[in-house]
């Protein structure tokens, strides 16, 4: 009678953590990855957060990234920011794909927020400038919002001229100031 | 012991020296007028003890009217003589310096740590005195009152108001280990008294002085979003008067100081309100899906010159300032943006695109003629000293970002630059009634 209670129960749980993970991979046939699972474990007890749902798509797409897709360097998701020509609120054709690919994600993670950050570059007076910047800010948001994500998921505001990323004063620096910064405040 | 704390002393006595010299707004002038006439300042006499008059009176009016380039004073070593009473003036010794005018004056120590202020102003060749007046100063006084003496003198000799007893307002730039540090500064109109009027990691843009010059409108990003606020010069108190969502901009003083002009963007996008100080109310001015923004008011209270880019480009419009249809002013060139009104009500200076470089230039309201004042090429903020003669303005060259004058026929120039650090969005105050 060696084999008693304790043992039987350390059987019983080996076998169901066995069961469990042939459960969770064996469709796949895919090598055991139990980092994998212990973070799949992980995040189905806190399902609120979109980190699950973001994870169960990194596995679902074969594995290529896991993780978030906002954090995926190879997404159009990694590009933050639309570059805008003088005095000019058009969005251009060559950053259609990035704002497509961000209010899919609004529109898909319904928790998610940004803010869009309206800038230009140093020319000109500041105050108009700063109405510039917002105008570029609201043609973002306007886009975004025809294409699936909601006005509630989205701020705008306008620093004009005063936030510059690149010091220079030629066209060099200045084409680099005329953006608007996709920022996510959640995800 | 007592070494160490001299030492320690020392040490925080230079770093304040340092702090001070590094937020002294030093004015150069670049280019003067042609024909500057020469004129002979005495350093004043003083009457009471120790090392001397806690300021060089002389030396503040010798600076301020050789600021305006219009005069040359003599350097003080090249003096003849020091005389700081009329009797003891020796009129044949200044006519051999070629010189037409002599000021000289005295300073004497009063009870309750006032001072009598003395000075008088004589021809050389007709050997008389033109005016003489004393002044009474305060503690802490002696250089507004200098100031006040400058104008006194170039109003007598130029037939023009002086504006030497006035202040600047300007935002500074400065980076820092622990990120950019912006400050709203006010100083006298030859960068010295600066004083800090807010400070803040965020940027802060168009200070706006009040008609009487104890308040300061301006625009903070210090809440993350750009709010209009009013603050009273003398208590550091202040209130947010705009901090509806989206812009809140550009804030315009009415001449009667009981309304200001605004940009505010709540309404859809850029427009022009008016908010009435007294009953809070906010009035709608312009109504189009165009920028509206940058609003002045016209000396007689009656219109309001504003940028709008309705037409395709930013130019410049006037309409009436209680509500109606707008003008366009200006059809030279493809931008034209910031008008603010002269104080004669007679022309704007404004930001112009010529040909790539944004400059300051004048529009005559009369011959809508626009003449090109300045050379650089991204200039920006300008602003009147309230005696019309000279134009502040803020520019960025090979130098760095600094402030700027120009005088009104473009004879005279000053750069106004920090030791450390950028300087711009300048505001020349009113006339002190204070």
């Amino acid at each position: 009678m060696r084999f008693g209670l304790k043992s039987l129960l350390a059987v019983l749980a080996v076998s169901l953590l066995v069961a469990g993970c042939e459960g969770t991979f064996g469709s796949k046939k895919e090598e055991p990855k139990p980092e994998a699972a212990v973070v799949e474990g992980s995040t189905g007890t806190t399902a609120a957060t979109t980190e699950g749902t973001g994870t169960t798509t990194g596995v679902e797409s074969g594995g290529a990234f896991q993780g978030n897709p906002l954090d995926n360097p190879a997404s159009p998701l990694a590009n933050r920011t639309i570059y805008f020509d003088f005095d000019s609120a058009t969005i251009k054709d060559e950053y259609k794909a990035v704002i497509e690919a961000h209010a899919k994600y609004l529109a898909t993670h319904s928790s998610a927020s940004i803010t869009l950050e309206g800038n230009t570059d140093e020319r000109g007076t500041r105050e108009y400038n700063a109405a510039r910047g917002e105008r570029r800010a609201n043609a973002v948001r306007e886009m975004m919002t025809l294409l699936g994500a909601s006005g509630q998921q989205i701020r705008t505001v306008s620093y004009g001229e005063e936030r510059p990323v690149a010091p220079g004063h030629d066209e060099a620096a200045w084409r680099l100031n005329r953006r608007v910064d996709i920022v996510y405040r959640t995800r | 012991m007592r070494l160490k704390l001299l030492l320690g002393g020392m040490a925080v006595c230079a770093a304040l020296f340092a702090a001070n010299a590094r937020a002294v707004l030093t004015i150069k002038i670049t280019q003067g007028a042609e024909g500057a006439q020469p004129i002979a300042v005495v350093p004043f006499g003083w009457s009471g003890g120790g090392t001397g008059a806690p300021e060089n009176m002389g030396a503040i009016v010798a600076a301020d009217l050789a600021r305006t380039g219009q005069f040359k004073p003599i350097a003080t070593a090249d003096l003849p003589a020091r005389p700081d009473r009329p009797e003891a003036v020796n009129f044949s010794d200044w006519r051999l310096l070629g010189t037409a005018n002599l000021l000289i004056g005295s300073v004497a120590p009063t009870p309750g740590g006032r001072f009598k202020v003395r000075f008088r102003l004589f021809d050389v060749f007709q050997a008389s005195q033109i005016i003489g007046y004393t002044l009474d100063a305060g503690a802490g006084q002696l250089r507004r009152i200098a100031h006040q003496v400058s104008d006194i003198v170039y109003e007598k000799l130029t037939g023009t108001r002086g504006a030497f007893d006035t202040r600047i307002a300007y935002v500074t730039e400065l980076d820092t280990a622990s990120g950019k540090r912006y400050a709203l500064r006010i100083a006298d109109s030859d960068g010295y008294n600066a004083h800090t009027i807010l400070e803040s990691s965020q940027p802060m843009l168009s200070p706006a002085w009040s008609p009487k010059g104890e308040r300061l409108a301006y625009v903070s990003y210090e809440g993350g979003q750009p709010r209009i606020y009013v603050q009273n010069l003398a208590s550091g108190k202040r209130r947010m008067v705009a901090g509806f969502p989206g812009l809140n901009g550009a804030p315009a003083w009415s001449p009667d100081g009981t309304r200001l002009a605004m940009t505010l963007s709540k309404d859809g996008n850029a427009e022009i309100y008016v908010y009435f100080f007294g009953s809070g109310r906010l009035q709608r001015l312009t109504a189009n899906t165009s920028i509206d923004t940058e609003a002045a008011w016209s000396p007689d209270g009656e219109s309001l010159v504003f940028t709008s880019n309705r037409g395709g480009t930013p130019q410049i419009y006037r309409m009436p300032s209680g509500g109606g249809r707008a003008t366009r002013l200006t059809f030279e060139g493809n931008y034209n943006a910031r008008a603010s009104y002269a104080p004669d009500g007679k022309k704007l200076v404004l930001v112009h695109n010529d040909r790539g470089a944004f400059r300051i230039a004048l529009f005559d309201l009369q011959t809508t003629a626009l003449t090109i004042l300045t050379q650089s090429n991204l200039d920006e903020s300008p602003s009147f000293a309230p005696n019309g003669v000279m134009i502040l303005y803020a520019t960025t060259d090979a130098a760095g970002a600094a402030l700027a004058a120009v005088s009104i026929d473009g004879r005279v120039r000053q750069r106004l630059a920090l030791q450390d650090g950028k300087v711009r969005e300048p505001a020349w105050s009113p006339f002190n009634t204070r």
